[in-house]
């Protein structure tokens, strides 16, 4: 534990000397405040909206985690129906895969038009976002299931519960995290978007009007909560991952 | 306690009979055309052959993996189906070790071990009990809560030995099980086994690709020669038991060797020679 708080120093140091930069170049180089506003001044902001800031961080958050447990719940669904039905791994799989090339981002207005500027247009967005990297990853991992395992469970008799209870799931589990992170991550951004293309509250509205307003110290202060919720929410991820993979080789 | 096998003398029960095997991936091809052989309970008999024969789709067959096109498979008394099939075998289930040890990475020894236990119904308990019994005698003591990755080559391969000895069945089948070893690891390992066999005397067929290994270990060595397999020509090692790896020094053992290599034919004569 002490080793690797020690390895996070270097990085810290770094970021540190960064925000002094920010704060040093924008008061030397008098950069306008509506490109980029002086570091004190953001923060200075931050704290004085705290309240409402904090509001419209619940919200996005939110958003993203009900979007992202909602992907978690039939991303895997999907993964197990591919890895259960070969019908299914013939038609749904494929689809999957090629949807991906599809920019998700020109599908999102449709969700807006679907559900409305409720909440649950944002949270279609993040499914949009965040279902395809669970349900691959997932189904990946079950794939990529060590044979030898399967070939002695069914030698010794084991049924098809057997088999996927006791190899097929544990498999997955390392893909099913990896795509869990990614999702993670991008989920925020997917919350985001969906409060772009029609919302009344959550960080990504109060960015986008600030921004029309040119607030520059208001717009930052927005995209660093999100930055931080990103961060927050693959960390989450990261540290499910190693509770649940903790004693397995890397 | 030295003990001639004379198949034709023996008297033992079958273990395993195959009539009449023939399998092909396709036609043009067959592994293995009408093809017979039997073991006895008791016995240990390796199956020698060049590699890209078919050896592990054999051992597949015989475990119920795949079905075969034509002939049938008895353990014991009982026919082999494949395990697809919607009952379960209740009998009649072998202990397959394949060439890659194929432990589960998430559990522990102890949890890999009991692994065919715990596929029979056997409660968590009780199966980890009748593991902890037998890790001594496999020189697994003390790695019970041990991870796979955690272990060396060879002891992954016996843990999985023992998976394969506690997964019920009365013929192991062993399918190159350290061939991927080191020679050092491997030869200890040969060791290993002869003991654990010297004192349980399972019925054992173990595949492999080396001579020294096959003569070693066996009590009689099958030779699979050229695809498809019909035909298997046989050698029986009347070698005394005990046998340790000084075996392979003696005179005898010396002999049975120039035999086996007669048998593989010259093209492998030369392989063997050229890869030692």
């Amino acid at each position: 534990m002490k080793q690797r708080l020690r390895s996070g120093v270097p990085v810290l140091v770094f970021v540190l000397l960064l925000a002094l930069l920010w704060e040093a170049a924008t008061a030397w180089l008098s950069i306008p405040h509506y490109i980029i506003p002086q570091l004190s001044d953001v923060l200075m902001s931050m704290w004085d909206n705290r309240q409402l800031l904090g509001k419209h961080f619940m919200i996005t958050l939110g958003e993203s985690l009900l979007g992202l447990s909602i992907s978690v719940v039939f991303g895997t669904l999907a993964a197990v129906c591919i890895e259960g039905s070969s019908l299914a791994r013939k038609t749904i799989y494929p689809l999957i895969i090629a949807s991906q090339t599809i920019p998700i981002i020109a599908l999102s207005p449709i969700m807006v038009m679907w559900f409305g500027y409720e909440i649950w247009s944002k949270v279609a967005v993040v499914i949009l976002f965040t279902f395809f990297p669970i349900a691959v990853n997932t189904s990946d991992g079950f794939r990529t299931a060590d044979s030898g395992i399967g070939e002695v469970m069914r030698s010794m008799g084991a049924r098809r519960r057997d088999l996927f209870l006791k190899w097929k799931i544990p498999s997955a589990l390392p893909g099913f995290f990896t795509g869990l992170k990614m999702a993670a991550t991008i989920s925020v951004g997917g919350a985001t978007l969906g409060e772009w293309l029609g919302g009344e509250a959550g960080l990504g509205m109060y960015t986008k009007r600030a921004s029309s307003m040119l607030r520059g110290d208001a717009v930052f202060s927005g995209v660093l909560l999100l930055s931080l919720m990103g961060i927050l929410l693959f960390l989450a991820a990261l540290w499910l991952e190693k509770a649940a993979l903790s004693r397995r080789s890397s | 306690m030295s003990m001639a096998i004379t198949p034709s003398g023996d008297k033992r029960p079958l273990a395993l009979s195959v009539e009449g095997l023939t399998y092909a991936f396709n036609e043009s091809m067959p592994l293995f055309a009408n093809l017979s052989f039997t073991i006895r309970e008791g016995e240990f008999v390796s199956l020698l052959a060049p590699s890209g024969i078919g050896k592990t789709t054999l051992f597949r067959l015989l475990a119920g993996l795949l079905t075969p096109q034509g002939g049938s498979i008895r353990l014991g008394a009982e026919k082999v189906e494949p395990s697809g099939a919607a009952h379960r075998r209740q009998s009649g289930r072998i202990g397959y070790m394949p060439q890659r040890d194929s432990l589960m990475p998430w559990r522990s020894v102890l949890d890999n071990a009991a692994l065919g236990l715990e596929l029979s119904g056997i409660p968590r308990r009780e199966a980890r009990r009748r593991v902890r019994e037998l890790l001594p005698t496999f020189g697994l003591e003390g790695t019970e809560e041990k991870r796979p990755h955690e272990l060396s080559g060879g002891m992954r391969q016996r843990v999985s030995f023992l998976r394969s000895v506690l997964g019920g069945g009365e013929l192991l089948l062993l399918d190159e099980p350290f061939s991927a070893l080191d020679a050092m690891t491997r030869i200890s390992m040969q060791e290993w086994l002869l003991q654990i066999w010297e004192q349980h005397r399972k019925t054992i067929l173990f595949i492999t690709h080396d001579i020294d290994e096959a003569l070693l270990l066996s009590d009689r060595v099958l030779v699979a020669e050229a695809s498809p397999v019909s035909i298997m020509k046989e050698l029986a090692v009347a070698l005394p038991r005990p046998r340790t790896y000084q075996t392979v020094l003696d005179d005898s053992f010396v002999l049975l060797k120039r035999q086996a290599l007669g048998l593989l034919g010259k093209e492998a004569a030369r392989q063997e020679g050229a890869s030692r």
